[in-house]
């Protein structure tokens, strides 16, 4: 399994403030795959998305990725973090970030036509940053995110706000990207993205719910959708 | 460490002044403004400004760069590009360096216009050579800077990083010596002086300016140098890569 799983978490325990967001957490997400994980606001998916990118302080447990400690100064060039709200200089230009960023990651500025054509931001390259929508800018920020040609791709929640089209085109990139044998894990809250995935991580209350293929988890609950799946999943670990 | 990450730290903060024109204007028009009010009020007793004039404008750039970084600093916590940047290949002393060359070279420009107002226009005489002043000055701007950094991690809004300046800078302005000299002060007020880093900048200028390059210049020089290394230590222990 270490061969091929691109992220193995092991009994990780988060404690922020006074309460356990993860506890216990074991599970493993496939190199090559578009792994979705899902769960409501405050499941603790993007606590778990930045403890496996090494930035969160964690209580106990051990997080593989890549077969290195989760951290890794060596992790930093393959693998890449998109944050739920745009991390990007609101300030500068689409141009500017992307430059730093290619600059900090020892990355050729020729890579930077490349990665905006993906998020469909070309023609925007001089335009200011806080003068995009949201839905720009959270674009902006996975561009910053593609330069690197990371192995492992962590996107928390990247197609909030965006329109239908364009959620379906990042959907396909993500699944391109899965196919050239990089690890893509992507968050969300919305059920109707599940089905786009290889597999899901179903999170509740900081624990794992299911582990499965989409098709796999609508045969094991016998529901007709995902989202009934989920609540099935819910209703059955209460009882 | 990596100077190409450093490089392109210094030339973002620089993009993004250049992007904030008005800041700028401020940094450089306002101490010109002040230098030339002091000039004006003291124009009776020329003495006067010759005496505060000189180790002052070496001083702005310390005032100005300790604010402008723990805002700077602050908003990097703030957006989340600090946590992304914590995932980059960016060990923090790039990140550091890189704050450090930018600002100190805005200082460099900021020191150069008011020095050339101070002793071109305004008849300020120095003993010693004007360069002296201004490399002072920007040695001055790096202690600011290093200490805003240091700062901003105990900021959670802009309000509150920019209260940190009364709080950190004033009391060090008061009791540097330009106001009261230092052996006029109650012996209690001298010892504080004493620890504080600014009173070493002052001295330093002063005595730059009186062309009196002796052994206490230098311990001066020491000890700012000193202050800013231990400042940028406990600015890089604020940098986290693993928070709550």
């Amino acid at each position: 399994m270490e061969g091929r799983a691109g992220i193995v978490v092991d009994r990780l325990h988060v404690v922020r403030g006074d309460a356990d967001v993860l506890r216990e957490l074991s599970l493993s997400v496939e190199r090559g795959l578009v792994t979705g994980l899902l769960g409501p606001n405050g499941s603790g998916k993007s606590t778990l998305m930045r403890a496996i990118v090494g930035v969160q302080r964690v209580r106990g447990g051990a997080i593989t990725v890549l077969g290195l400690p989760a951290g890794s100064p060596a992790l930093r060039r393959r693998v890449a973090y998109v944050t739920q709200a745009p991390s990007v200089y609101g300030d500068l230009t689409i141009g500017e970030n992307l430059r730093f960023f290619a600059r900090v990651l020892g990355v050729p500025a020729g890579r930077i036509p490349d990665v905006l054509e993906t998020v469909e931001l070309a023609e925007l390259v001089d335009r200011v940053v806080n003068r995009l929508s949201g839905g720009q800018r959270a674009r902006v920020s996975l561009a910053s995110a593609l330069l690197a040609d990371p192995e492992l791709l962590v996107l928390d929640e990247p197609t909030v706000g965006l329109d239908p089209l364009l959620r379906r085109e990042l959907w396909s990139t993500f699944h391109a990207l899965a196919e050239e044998g990089r690890t893509v894990l992507v968050s969300s809250h919305v059920m109707d993205e599940a089905e786009r995935c290889d597999r899901l991580l179903l999170l509740r209350g900081g624990r794992l719910l299911a582990a499965a293929g989409p098709d796999e988890l609508l045969r094991s609950t016998g529901a007709p959708d995902l989202d009934a799946a989920f609540l099935r999943l819910i209703e059955e670990e209460r009882r | 460490m990596s100077p190409r990450v450093a490089g392109a730290v210094a030339l973002r903060v620089l993009t993004q002044l250049r992007r904030d024109p008005r800041t700028v204007g401020l940094l450089i028009g306002v101490p010109s403004l002040l230098i030339v009010l002091l000039h004006e009020l003291f124009s009776g007793r020329e003495q006067v400004f010759q005496h505060v004039g000189g180790p002052l404008l070496g001083l702005f750039p310390f005032v100005s760069m300790f604010v402008v970084t723990s805002v700077t600093m602050l908003r990097e916590r703030t957006t989340g590009t600090l946590e992304r940047l914590m995932t980059l290949p960016l060990a923090k002393l790039d990140l550091l360096c890189g704050y450090a060359l930018a600002f100190a070279a805005l200082a460099a420009v900021q020191a150069s216009v008011v020095s050339t107002i101070a002793f071109a226009l305004l008849g300020l005489h120095a003993a010693g050579p004007v360069a002296v002043v201004v490399l002072l000055a920007i040695g001055n701007a790096v202690l600011g800077m290093a200490l805003g950094l240091f700062a901003s991690a105990f900021a959670s809004t802009e309000f509150q990083a920019v209260q940190f300046m009364p709080a950190i800078v004033l009391p060090q302005m008061l009791l540097c010596g330009l106001f009261v000299a230092r052996s006029e002060m109650a012996d209690w007020l001298r010892v504080v002086s004493a620890l504080l880093p600014l009173t070493y900048a002052y001295d330093a200028l002063a005595r730059a300016i009186a062309d009196e390059f002796d052994g206490r210049f230098a311990v001066d020089v020491c000890v700012v140098l000193g202050a800013t290394l231990l400042a940028l230590v406990l600015g890089a222990l604020t940098l986290r890569r693993r928070t709550d």
